[in-house]
C-alpha cells in the first residue's frame, strides 16, 4: 500500500467525477427554471392580455355576443353551485373512506379490492368521468344537463384525493394515541369521533382544498355531460323569503361553469373575445392559485406543529 | 483535554509504541452537531495494522468520532469539526476543509451497524467502490472482486451465484459483503460501527474472525458495545463517556486494570 | 365485560348487570352500525368503476352492433357524423399517441432531473421553495395551459419555424409535457425520499460523489416508484383533453407527424359532447367507444405498471 503515491491520481480523479456533479447540478436548476418560467410567461401572458378586461362589470355581466360586454357572472355563479355539490358528496363520502380503510377494514380480498380500485381511480381520464355522468346521471337517473349531474361528477373525481388526503392524515396519527382513547374504556367510534378526525382534520382539510382547486379547473367531463356554454340567466336562488326558505330547483337547472366560459371564448375567432378569455382564465388561475396557496400553508403549519 | 501521552504512560504501552507506526493521530478533537458539542478534546492514535476499538455506554459519542474519520459528517448541513486528524505516512489531516471528504473516503474504508448492500447482485456491490474509481478493466475488476471476497471469507459462499441479488443472502453474510466492499479498494483504515449488532451469535462470531484475520493487512477502527468483543477483537482500547476521552490503553491492560475509576465502573458493569 | 366480582348486594348485582347488558348491545349495534355506514362510504368507488365499466361497454356494445370491431380497428378514416360514415380508431389514436410522446419527451427526462436534483442535490431552501410551486403548476386548470399553448406557444413556435400551422400537436404536447412535470416529479422524488439513508451513507463512504450516488445507487433502489410515476405521467398524457381540444385542432387526421394538427380522441369526445347530437344515436355512442378505448388504454398502462412494481419492488 503506497497511498501518497497515487494521492494526486486520486485528486484528479475526483475533480473529474465532481465536475458531473456541477454540470448535474446546474442541470437540475435549469429544469426547474424551465417551469419557473412556463409558470411566469403564463401567467404574464395571460395578466397583459386580460387584465385591462378585468373590473366590476365583468364579474357583473353575463356572457354577450358583444365581446365588450361580456362577463362571467354565470360562469362563476355556476362554478359555485357545481362546487357546493361537489363539496357537499365528496367530503363525508371521502372521509368516511378513508377512515373506514385506515381504522375499521380488515385484512381481506374486499379490503384488497376497495384499495386497488381507488389507485386505479385516480389514474383514470377526467373525461371518462364525464362519460360515466352522461349515459348515468343524464340519462339512466335522469338528472339532465344540470347542476347536480355536474357536482355528483366531479364528486366522483375527487373522492380518490379525498380519500388518499384523509387516509395519510389518519396514518400519521400514532397508535399510543389509539391505545390511550381504547384503555379509558372508549369504543372504536369514540375513538375515532373525539381523536382521529380531530387529530387528523388539518390533513384532511388540505386534501379538501387541492381536491376542490382541482374541480374548480376541471373542463373535460363537465363539457361532456353537456353543460351550456352560453347562458344568459342565473339558476333560481337556493335561499328564499318565503317558506320553506330553501330552494332546491337549481339542482336541476342548466348552468355553465368557468372554464367552460373560458373554453368558448377562447374557441372563438375574434381578437376581442380572446381578451376576455384572458381575464377569464386570470380570475381561474387566481382562485385555484389561492386554494392550492392555502392547502400548502396549512400543510406547512401543520407539519410545524406536530408534537408527537 | 486529555493528553495522550498521559494515557499511554504504561510499560506495555511504550512497549508496543516503539514496534508500531502510528497510522492516525487525533488532535484535540472537537465535534459539534450544530451548538451541540458531541466530542470535546479528544486525543489518541490509531497504530498502523492493530485493531482499535471505541467502547462506551450509549451516547457517548464513539460512533459520531468514528463518523469523523471518513467525514460522513459533511452529507449533513450544521455539523463542525475543530481540531486534527493526521493521516499517516503522508501527514494529511482529514479534516481540513481544503481536504476533499471524497479523497478521504476513498482512502478511508467504513462498515456500518446494519448491513448495507446496495440493489444490485453481489458481484455489483463489491464492484462499487471500483466503478467510483473509474476502473474500467473487466478482467482487474473481476480479480479484485474475487480476492475482496476471499478476503471476506465469503468467496466459497457465493461464487455460484455471484449476480444474484445481494438481498438473498442471509445477514450476515450481507455484513461480510460489505467487508468486501470495503475491502475492494484496499483501504488504508477500516472504520468497523457496531457491525455485528444486527446479527445472531454465530454471524458474530464469524465477523470477529474475520476482523482478527483482517488486521494483517489493514489498520482496524472498531465501534462496539459489547465490551466482550473488545476484549476478544481488538489490541488497543478507548473508553469514551459523555463525549470525552476517558482513558485509552493496551487492550489486555485496560480490561484488566484500568487506571480510571469510571473506566473500571463500567468495565465491571457497575454501570452503563 | 362481566359484574364486578364481590358486589354487596346479588339482587342489586343481577339488576345492574342486566342495565348493563342492555347499555352494552345497544352500544354493539350502534358501532355496527356506523361501521356498516362507513363501509358503504367506501364502497361508492368501487361502484364508481363499475358504472364506468357499465356504462361504456353498454353504449359501446350497441355502437359494435353498427360497426364492425374489425373496420373499427383497421380503417384509416374518422368521419362518423358524415353521410359516408368511417369509425377508424387509428386516425384519433396516432393523433393521442403522437401528442403524448411529445408530452413525455419532455415531462420524464425533466421530471426525473428535477426529482433527483430535489431529492439529493438541493439545499434545503430551495428544496422548500421548489416543492410548492411545482405542486401549483400542477394545479393550474388544463383550459388555461390549452389558452397558453395556443396563444403564446406556437406564435413562438411558429417564430422558429414559420411554416407551422396555428393548431399544432406539437405546442400541445410541449405544454402538456410541462403540465405533467409535477406528477412525475413529485412521485419520483418521494420514492427516491423513502431510500434509506443507510444506503446513501455506505456508496459515500466507498468514496462516490452525490452524482454516483444518485444515479448508481438512489435510482436504482427507487425504481419501482420511479416507474410508477412514469405510468402515472402516460395516464395524463393519454387521458388530457382541453389542451389538445385547445391547441390541436379537431380535425381527425391520420399523423405521427406532430408538426400538424390532429384530433385526438380526448377532443374528439369534447367536440360531439359540444354539439347536439340526440341521445341514442349512432354518433352519441361513437363517443362511449372512444372513451372505452381510452380507458383500455389506461388500463392497460396502470396494470403493465402494477406488474413492473412488483418486478422491481424495493427491499432495501
Amino acid at each position: 500500500m503506497t497511498p501518497a503515491r497515487d494521492l494526486g491520481k486520486i485528486r484528479a480523479l475526483i475533480a473529474r467525477h465532481k465536475r458531473w456533479d456541477m454540470i448535474f447540478g446546474l442541470c437540475g436548476l435549469l429544469a426547474l427554471m424551465i417551469g419557473v418560467l412556463t409558470f411566469s410567461a403564463l401567467f404574464l401572458d395571460m395578466a397583459l392580455d386580460g387584465l385591462p378586461r378585468l373590473g366590476w362589470d365583468f364579474i357583473t355581466s353575463f356572457p354577450s355576443r358583444k365581446a365588450g360586454q361580456a362577463g362571467i357572472l354565470s360562469a362563476w355563479v355556476g362554478s359555485a353551485l357545481v362546487m357546493l355539490v361537489t363539496a357537499f358528496f365528496a367530503v363525508p363520502l371521502g372521509v368516511a373512506s378513508g377512515v373506514y380503510l385506515e381504522e375499521y377494514a380488515r385484512k381481506n380480498w374486499i379490503t384488497d379490492i376497495i384499495e386497488i380500485n381507488i389507485t386505479n381511480l385516480a389514474g383514470v381520464p377526467s373525461i371518462v368521468y364525464g362519460l360515466l355522468a352522461l349515459g348515468l346521471f343524464v340519462y339512466q337517473f335522469d338528472f339532465g344537463q344540470s347542476v347536480l349531474s355536474a357536482g355528483l361528477t366531479l364528486a366522483l373525481l375527487i373522492l380518490p384525493v379525498v380519500i388518499v388526503a384523509t387516509r395519510e392524515a389518519i396514518r400519521s396519527i400514532p397508535q399510543a394515541i389509539r391505545e390511550g382513547s381504547y384503555a379509558c374504556g372508549a369504543t372504536q367510534w369514540q375513538t375515532v369521533r373525539y381523536h382521529i378526525l380531530p387529530y387528523s382534520s388539518a390533513g384532511i382539510l388540505t386534501g379538501i382544498i387541492i381536491g376542490m382547486a382541482r374541480a374548480i379547473g376541471e373542463t373535460a367531463p363537465v363539457i361532456t355531460i353537456g353543460a351550456l356554454t352560453f347562458i344568459a340567466f342565473l339558476p333560481p336562488a337556493p335561499v328564499q323569503s318565503t317558506p320553506p326558505f330553501l330552494n332546491f330547483e337549481w339542482l336541476f337547472a342548466g348552468f355553465t361553469v368557468m372554464p367552460i366560459q373560458m373554453f368558448n371564448w377562447t374557441s372563438r375567432p375574434e381578437a376581442a373575445f380572446l381578451v376576455n378569455a384572458a381575464a377569464a382564465g386570470f380570475v381561474l388561475v387566481a382562485m385555484t392559485l389561492a386554494m392550492n396557496g392555502a392547502a400548502i400553508w396549512l400543510r406547512y403549519r401543520l407539519r410545524r406543529n406536530i408534537k408527537w | 483535554m486529555s493528553a495522550p501521552d498521559k494515557l499511554m504512560n504504561t510499560e506495555l504501552m511504550q512497549e508496543r509504541e516503539a514496534a508500531l507506526a502510528p497510522k492516525a493521530e487525533v488532535q484535540g478533537l472537537d465535534f459539534y452537531y450544530g451548538e451541540f458539542r458531541a466530542l470535546k478534546g479528544i486525543s489518541m492514535t490509531v497504530y498502523e495494522k492493530q485493531v482499535t476499538a471505541l467502547i462506551g455506554p450509549s451516547g457517548c459519542g464513539k460512533s459520531t468520532f468514528l463518523r469523523c474519520f471518513n467525514r460522513m459528517h459533511d452529507l449533513y448541513p450544521g455539523n463542525r469539526y475543530d481540531g486534527r486528524i493526521v493521516l499517516h505516512p503522508d501527514n494529511t489531516d482529514l479534516l481540513a476543509s481544503a481536504v476533499d471528504p471524497i479523497e478521504v473516503r476513498m482512502r478511508i474504508g467504513m462498515v456500518f451497524q446494519k448491513p448495507n448492500p446496495f440493489p444490485k447482485s453481489i458481484f455489483e456491490n463489491v464492484a462499487y467502490g471500483l466503478r467510483v474509481r473509474g476502473e474500467t478493466s473487466r478482467r482487474g475488476i473481476e480479480e479484485k472482486v474475487e480476492q475482496a471476497l476471499e478476503d471476506a471469507a465469503l468467496f466459497d459462499e457465493v461464487k455460484d451465484r455471484l449476480h444474484q441479488p445481494a438481498y438473498n443472502l442471509s445477514g450476515g453474510q450481507q455484513q461480510r459483503l460489505c467487508i468486501a466492499r470495503a475491502l475492494a479498494t484496499d483501504p488504508e483504515l477500516l472504520l468497523f460501527d457496531e457491525p455485528t449488532s444486527a446479527l445472531d451469535p454465530i454471524a458474530t462470531s464469524s465477523i470477529e474472525e474475520l476482523i482478527h484475520d483482517l488486521k494483517k493487512q489493514v489498520t482496524i477502527l472498531i465501534v462496539t458495545h459489547n465490551m466482550q468483543q473488545a476484549a476478544r477483537v481488538s489490541d488497543c482500547t478507548a473508553y469514551m463517556y459523555l463525549g470525552e476521552l476517558i482513558e485509552f490503553g493496551v487492550t489486555d491492560e485496560l480490561f484488566i486494570k484500568p487506571k480510571m475509576k469510571q473506566t473500571e465502573d463500567y468495565i465491571t458493569g457497575r454501570f452503563g | 365485560m362481566s359484574a364486578v366480582p364481590g358486589a354487596a348486594s346479588p339482587m342489586l348485582d343481577a339488576a345492574a348487570a342486566g342495565a348493563r347488558l342492555k347499555r352494552r348491545r345497544s352500544r354493539v349495534l350502534r358501532e355496527r352500525a356506523i361501521e356498516a355506514v362507513l363501509f358503504l362510504a367506501a364502497l361508492v368507488s368501487v361502484f364508481t368503476t363499475i358504472g364506468i365499466v357499465y356504462i361504456l361497454v353498454k353504449e359501446s356494445v350497441v355502437f359494435f352492433q353498427e360497426v364492425p370491431l374489425w373496420d373499427f380497428l383497421t380503417d384509416t378514416q374518422w368521419t362518423p357524423l358524415f353521410t359516408d360514415a368511417h369509425y377508424g380508431i387509428m386516425v384519433l389514436l396516432s393523433g393521442t399517441l403522437t401528442s403524448s410522446a411529445v408530452a413525455l419527451a419532455i415531462a420524464i427526462p425533466l421530471g426525473t432531473i428535477i426529482a433527483i436534483y430535489l431529492s439529493e442535490f438541493a439545499p434545503f431552501s430551495v428544496r422548500e421553495i421548489a416543492k410548492p410551486f411545482l405542486e401549483l403548476l400542477g394545479g393550474v386548470p388544463t383550459i388555461v395551459y390549452g389558452y397558453f399553448a395556443l396563444l403564446f406557444v406556437t406564435p413562438l413556435l411558429q417564430m422558429i419555424y414559420p411554416g407551422l400551422p396555428g393548431f399544432n400537436l406539437l405546442s400541445a404536447g410541449i405544454v402538456m409535457g410541462i403540465m405533467i412535470i409535477p406528477y412525475v416529479s413529485s412521485i419520483s422524488e418521494d420514492a427516491m425520499r423513502a431510500v434509506p439513508m443507510n444506503l446513501r451513507e455506505g456508496s459515500y463512504a466507498m468514496g462516490a460523489t452525490r452524482f454516483q450516488t444518485a444515479i448508481k445507487v438512489v435510482v436504482p433502489a427507487a425504481i419501482s416508484g420511479i416507474a410508477s410515476a412514469y405510468i402515472l405521467g402516460i395516464s395524463r398524457a393519454v387521458g388530457e383533453t382541453m389542451i389538445l381540444a385547445v391547441a390541436a385542432g379537431q380535425q381527425p387526421n391520420l399523423t405521427f407527424n406532430p408538426l400538424e394538427p390532429a384530433a385526438t380522441i380526448t377532443a374528439f369526445i369534447v367536440q360531439v359532447a359540444l354539439g347536439d347530437l340526440p341521445h341514442g344515436s349512432i354518433g352519441y355512442q361513437t363517443i362511449f367507444a372512444a372513451g372505452l378505448t381510452l380507458m383500455l388504454f389506461t388500463l392497460a398502462c396502470n396494470v403493465g405498471g402494477h406488474l413492473l412494481r412488483k418486478r422491481f419492488r424495493e427491499v432495501y
